[in-house]
């Protein structure tokens, strides 16, 4: 990475982080605490307002901070040719799961999975 | 003394690996695996979205054998990426540079990883699935 943007990346990657440490035990807590996983089971678990907006918290950052260290492996290991195309399609990666995410979520939780 | 004597640049065939180090490298390659299962999590959502035929569908790939050993992998990973991302955090605040503190730290780090793996599994229906219930 240029020296621009590289503070703001460590700060973002540092924010995410944060996030996620209530974010991530949340989301495991919830997830094992569901009497069982059927498909029902999950998208009452899901149609609970709140659960969706954690859910979809979750899943955002846990996204936001994917794209910020798989950014940092690609500078330290993809050469010149190749690197400025591979930053970009993890970038388009990211950014497209974080768009079928939410739409997912948005679905269940109005109960449109049902 | 003779020149044979001087250190000379890390040679990786004879290079012995401080703890810390390969803490290190596994807190960037834990990274990787889990953004390997956030593919996991965003495809079973929306199998879930699409209706139960959908989910029934991935949810069989999910629940064979392979899988399941590959997903209690995953929480072994998230635990010990979670610890180890808030030994970074205290870094980061300016804390436990030593070389002493930094070791004690990597040890509680996997100490706390495997205990609450653990606990995740033995306290939850987890285990019960991973041991082919449902």
């Amino acid at each position: 990475m240029s020296g621009h943007g590289a503070t703001q990346h460590w700060r973002n990657q540092r924010i995410s982080a944060m996030a996620l440490v209530p974010l991530g035990i949340w989301f495991v807590y919830a997830l094992l605490a569901q009497p069982d996983l059927s498909h029902a089971s999950v998208v009452a678990w899901l149609a609970h307002p709140w659960q969706a907006v954690l859910m979809l918290l979750f899943g955002w950052c846990a996204l936001w901070h994917s794209a910020q260290g798989v950014q940092v492996v690609v500078d330290d290991y993809v050469p010149e040719p190749q690197h400025a195309r591979v930053r970009l399609a993890s970038r388009l990666l990211h950014g497209a799961l974080a768009l079928v995410l939410a739409a997912a979520i948005g679905v269940i939780a109005t109960g449109g999975g049902a | 003394m003779t020149s044979n004597a001087r250190p000379l640049s890390p040679h990786l065939q004879v290079y012995r690996l401080a703890f810390t180090t390969v803490l290190s490298g596994l807190h960037r390659i834990t990274g990787l695996l889990l953004t390997a299962s956030s593919l996991v999590l965003v495809a079973w959502l929306v199998a879930a979205a699409c209706g139960p035929e959908s989910y029934a569908a991935v949810g069989g790939v999910l629940a064979s054998w392979p899988v399941r050993i590959l997903l209690a992998g995953a929480l072994a990973v998230f635990w010990y990426h979670l610890f180890n991302g808030i030994r970074h955090l205290v870094w980061d605040a300016g804390f436990g540079f030593d070389l002493r503190a930094a070791r004690r730290s990597g040890a509680l780090v996997l100490l706390f990883a495997v205990l609450a793996f653990g606990a995740t599994l033995a306290l939850t229906p987890a285990w019960r699935w991973l041991l082919g219930a449902s």
